[in-house]
């Protein structure tokens, strides 16, 4: 059997966007996958093997039946129509040109419009609107860092492959000797497997980051600290401040940690704080680990479209950014919404139970690839081919570096790319409320 | 009869491989519940608790209560901190005030963890039909 190798293919798991990914083909099946984490290669390999979608299923009185792609349509559509508030959700993996028709279905709609950063990066959004982030590329940490701070993240098992291609091990230009050049710090309540290969550990208390930070703000400018904050000894901290002070090109990178935990985004306020503050002794950056391969994109693609970058509201007919009021979460817990367009998300997996309970009670539209507990509860399932697997597109890395999405294999028959999906879907829309198909450009 | 032991801990929910692997396709199958279903403690948490590794235990807050396997967990010292990876279990229980950001509490909710030998952990689609039916 004639075995084809498509190298050079972009792995649309998680925010490092790797790019070197090996994907070997037989008779338009995946059968191998090279240079791939775990993570990326269950993504690569679940395409034949996991429980794919391939026809459009509509649910009635509990019982499913498969239809036709216009039939399913044309319910959707319909059920979209109807809702006085839907809520349009999802978007962090697909390419950025199916998010761009969401916006415009958003707008048509006058809906809600969240994408999967409200419940995992929205609280550095909202610090960073505050205060601002001094960031850089990935390829500038690989060649110039010396010193890695991980902060509320392992990446270990999240971003298997970040220290290997951009933090720790690689070869950078001006680290010639790779992880022997760099320094490597680890704050985190657990001793995680990527604290375990730092060089440093420093536990803190759970939900103690903020002061963590204070403290370690307050030593930079050296003003006297308690003995011990956060559980962690004043001999620490000095000792990590005085690692960040002298180093050449320190990057802090930082997860879920900071954002989930007491204080949110206000911990992520002083973590930023805390980097521009280093600027005055030596170069700095600040960076989020991104989870969805996408997410970035959906933040970019959000914010040229309607100025907010998730939580946006149209139903006052232009767009409203209210996170707290407008998020996913916020409209599902407040009964507020009345219809749902899920796209390329599970938030019956991912969501706390009482926005799930109201979810699971309002009528659900899910486009997406594998059967998931979200298609379990959707009145419409219409499938989907997989973004950078199946259809070419543009993702954002975690760094907002724009990466074109590969194709490596044809879809099953019958699943379209989420954009033409979502288009057919908006012209369907418009049709019926009698307004004229928006026309969306880069999509 | 002897009290049942009780554990007070602070949960925090996050990315595991085996999670990660399990969600691409595969969160209908027995595998999901291994991944997710699971609840690490430090080693001495469960010896207090007078669990071992693949018990079912209870976990509850004031938001709910689940059953999971215990699993040694490989990140200790952590006592006091339970770990459930990301998934309908964790969120089963977890707080899901967004403190006016959007942002549900994910991690840092208080919980309670009681053994719970001869119980079953229910599967994605099980928790899914109990969560509908409550």
């Amino acid at each position: 059997m004639p075995e084809r190798v498509v190298s050079d293919v972009v792995c649309p798991f998680c925010g490092c966007l790797c790019d070197d990914i090996e994907v070997v083909v037989r008779e338009n099946r995946i059968v191998e996958v090279r240079e791939a984490c775990a993570l990326g290669t269950a993504k690569f390999m679940s395409l034949s093997v996991g429980e794919r979608i391939t026809k459009p299923l509509l649910r009635v009185d509990g019982s499913v039946r498969q239809v036709s792609l216009e039939e399913a349509l044309k319910e959707a559509a319909k059920m979209l129509a109807d809702a006085e508030r839907p809520l349009l959700y999802g978007w962090s993996s697909t390419e950025c040109g199916a998010q761009a028709v969401g916006v415009a279905l958003a707008e048509v709609l006058g809906g809600v419009l969240d994408n999967t950063s409200s419940v995992c990066h929205g609280p550095t959004v909202l610090a960073t609107q505050d205060v601002g982030c001094p960031s850089c590329t990935l390829g500038q940490v690989k060649n110039r860092a010396d010193l890695i701070i991980y902060w509320g993240c392992n990446p270990m098992q999240a971003h298997p492959r970040h220290m290997s291609r951009y933090t720790t091990f690689p070869r950078g230009f001006f680290r010639e000797r790779g992880v022997k050049d760099k320094k490597i710090v680890v704050i985190d309540v657990r001793h995680t497997e990527t604290a375990r290969l730092a060089d440093r550990f420093i536990q803190v208390e759970l939900g103690k980051d903020y002061e963590l930070l204070a403290a370690m703000r307050a030593a930079l400018k050296e003003y006297e600290i308690p003995e011990k904050v956060a559980g962690v000894s004043r001999k620490d901290i000095l000792e990590v401040v005085e690692l960040m002070k002298n180093c050449q090109f320190g990057a802090l990178f930082f997860g879920m940690g900071l954002t989930m935990s007491f204080g949110k985004h206000r911990n992520v306020d002083n973590a930023i704080s805390l980097v521009k503050d280093l600027n005055a002794y030596t170069k700095f950056i600040i960076m989020p680990m991104r989870g969805h391969y996408n997410v970035a994109g959906a933040n970019t693609v959000f914010t040229w479209e309607t100025g907010f970058p998730y939580a946006v509201d149209f139903s006052r007919g232009y767009p409203r950014y209210n996170p707290g009021e407008t998020a996913a979460n916020d409209v599902l817990q407040n009964e507020e919404c009345d219809a749902a367009l899920i796209v390329a998300s599970d938030p019956v997996s991912h969501f706390p139970a009482k926005a799930v309970k109201h979810l699971a009670s309002i009528p659900v539209i899910s486009i997406d690839f594998h059967h998931t507990p979200t298609t379990e509860i959707s009145k419409v399932v219409i499938p989907a081919a997989v973004a950078g697997v199946e259809v070419e597109g543009t993702a954002y890395r975690m760094d907002t570096v724009p990466i074109r999405l590969k194709k490596v294999v044809e879809p099953p028959e019958g699943c379209l790319p989420d954009r033409e999906i979502l288009r057919m879907l908006l012209e369907k829309v418009c049709e019926i409320k009698g307004v004229e198909t928006p026309v969306v450009k880069h999509a | 009869m002897t009290e049942l032991k009780r554990l007070e801990v602070s949960l925090i929910t996050g990315r595991t491989i085996e999670q990660g692997e399990a969600i691409e396709g595969r969160k209908m199958a027995q595998g999901y519940v291994e991944a997710a279903g699971v609840v690490y403690l430090d080693p001495e948490d469960m010896e207090e608790l007078g669990v071992w590794e693949g018990d079912v235990v209870r976990v509850e807050t004031d938001f709910g209560s689940v059953l999971v396997y215990a699993r040694r967990s490989p990140d200790a010292p952590h006592r006091g901190v339970a770990f459930i990876p990301m998934g309908p279990w964790a969120n089963a229980i977890i707080n899901p005030s967004t403190d006016s950001i959007g942002m549900p509490s994910f991690k840092g909710v208080k919980a309670v963890v009681t053994p719970a030998l001869g119980e079953e952990v229910l599967d994605a689609r099980s928790l899914l039909a109990k969560l509908r039916g409550g």
